[in-house]
């Protein structure tokens, strides 16, 4: 202790002081705080584009996930008006079938009403022919027969045995 | 290109100063030993010149390589004269009819003829002026304080100019700042009150680191083994640390227990308490200057024996073997030279640290 003291120099110590006060307030303004705050400010650069790329990314994933999304909606849309699509194109093929076959069936019916009719004429001409065919060949017979008056008696009576037949 | 070829200069400069100093050991006449020892014992200590070495001569004289320094003397009046007058100690220098004469680098008052008169215990009873000299260890102080301003003013106008990326030599101490800031302020003194006290870190670190190793140069400089100079260091952060100090730190040393016990029984506690916490005041600051003083001292007289056990030895075996030895310690003490730095770094801001602290008491009680 007594040898430490005696090293002791007031001189040197005074020296110190006085010069590392000096060296620590020049560097306090020059150097130490120009230094800290440009490493501050770069470290706060770093973290704020970090923090903008950050954004960045997240901006651009919600970016992608809304075009998913449009995509998504414009197929089912395209899917919906397919459908829709069809569904006419097949109404239509059902509603002409309905209708040519409607079509169809009027046409049989009045074919089939006019045959009816054609019929119905021809069966009337030919009754009439018949008819008239009858009494001519009646006439004929009538005449040869009437010339005897037996005869002419009992075909009466024959005849309107078998008219009410008809 | 060019600064590449002016540092390789330097060194083979430094170099060849080593050699030389070293080397004139062995043209000496005498007892070897005491020699060394003197010459050790010489270097540990701070001188009123600057001078790189010495040799002897022809004619047997002792030339010194290097330049005197102002002495400063208050002694009735401002006395500022030449270390030359004292020629490296052997004259007495008169100035204004007073006699001063150096022995063992202190200045005593004397007659002309330089008498020193000593007590029982061989130590000098003459007359000390107050010595304010400009000597060898104030020189390289100065020195080192222009180096660090030039170095970080540089650095710091490099941040400006290059859009806040370092250039230039500085650019090396950056990431030894950021170290400074990041595992050595923050975490001791904390997030909000470390900006305070990084001007005094970075300097204290720096300075301590650079002078350390400019003592393991050649040049024969050696400022942090001088006790002067850790006192200094140590009483700034012992002044900081008080007058920085919060209401708990205070708290914390004359109410220790705070309110865990009624005061009563806080009485026969504090009187033992107390002194021991107002004590830790001053011994945490006087374990850093006794921690680097003998760290260095040590390192110096550990190396410059070995150095000086190669011109004792003088066999084939020896003289390679303390090479080595010594070889080795300068490599331990390359990083001694940084380890102190870092330890009075770390250990101030530590105590900053304690002096910064403050507690939320309520919120300490319920987590208790």
């Amino acid at each position: 202790m007594e040898k430490l003291l005696g090293e002791f120099s007031i001189g040197l110590f005074f020296w110190q002081t006085v010069l590392f006060l000096a060296l620590l307030f020049l560097l306090r303004k020059f150097a130490w705080k120009p230094i800290l705050n440009a490493v501050n400010d770069r470290e706060e650069g770093i973290k704020n584009a970090l923090d903008s790329a950050e954004q960045a990314k997240r901006e651009m994933e919600n970016l992608q996930a809304d075009n998913q999304k449009l995509l998504k909606e414009a197929r089912a849309e395209r899917e919906e008006m397919l459908k829709e699509a069809r569904e006419i194109k097949n109404k239509m093929i059902d509603d002409a079938k309905e209708e040519a076959r409607e079509e169809a069936g009027k046409l049989i019916a009045q074919a089939q009403a006019s045959i009816q009719t054609e019929k119905k004429a021809a069966i009337a001409e030919l009754k009439s022919q018949v008819a008239n065919l009858s009494i001519e060949i009646a006439e004929k017979v009538v005449r040869e027969e009437l010339s005897n008056k037996d005869k002419q008696v009992k075909l009466v009576e024959s005849m309107l045995g078998e008219a009410t037949l008809n | 290109m060019q600064r590449k070829i002016t540092i390789k200069a330097l060194t083979l400069v430094f170099l060849l100063i080593s050699f030389v100093s070293y080397a004139s050991e062995d043209t000496q006449k005498g007892d070897l030993k005491t020699e060394i020892k003197a010459y050790i014992q010489h270097h540990l200590e701070d001188s009123y010149d600057f001078s790189l070495t010495s040799y002897t001569n022809d004619q047997g004289e002792k030339v010194y390589w290097g330049f005197p320094l102002p002495v400063i003397l208050w002694d009735n009046g401002l006395k500022v004269f030449s270390s030359s007058k004292f020629h490296h100690g052997k004259t007495v220098a008169e100035v204004d009819g007073n006699f001063y004469k150096v022995y063992h680098t202190k200045i005593y008052k004397t007659d002309a003829e330089g008498t020193i008169n000593y007590d029982a215990e061989k130590h000098p009873t003459n007359a000390k002026p107050l010595d304010f000299s400009i000597t060898k260890n104030v020189v390289v102080i100065f020195l080192v304080g222009l180096l660090m301003f030039l170095l970080f003013r540089g650095l710091a106008s490099s941040y400006s100019k290059n859009n806040g990326i370092a250039k230039g030599a500085g650019r090396i101490f950056e990431p030894i700042i950021l170290y400074i800031r990041d595992d050595i302020a923050i975490p001791n003194i904390g997030e909000k009150k470390y900006r305070k006290y990084m001007p005094y870190l970075l300097t204290v670190f720096f300075f301590v680191w650079f002078i350390n190793m400019l003592g393991l140069t050649p040049l024969g400089v050696n400022v942090t083994n001088s006790i002067s100079v850790t006192v200094a260091l140590a009483l700034i952060t012992f002044l900081i640390t008080n007058f920085t100090g919060t209401k708990d730190y205070w708290k914390h040393i004359f109410d220790p227990l705070g309110d865990t016990m009624p005061w009563y029984a806080k009485i026969p506690l504090y009187i033992i308490l107390i002194p021991i916490e107002v004590l830790g005041i001053f011994i945490k600051p006087f374990s850093l200057l006794i921690r680097l003083y003998a760290n260095i001292k040590a390192g110096h007289i550990v190396m410059m024996s070995l150095i000086g056990l190669m011109f004792i030895f003088k066999s084939w075996l020896g003289s390679p073997l303390s090479f080595g030895l010594a070889f080795a310690i300068s490599l331990i003490e390359l990083l001694v030279a940084l380890l102190q730095a870092y330890i009075f770094t770390m250990l101030s801001a530590l105590y900053f640290g304690f002096a910064a602290e403050e507690h939320d008491h309520h919120e300490e009680a319920h987590a208790h």
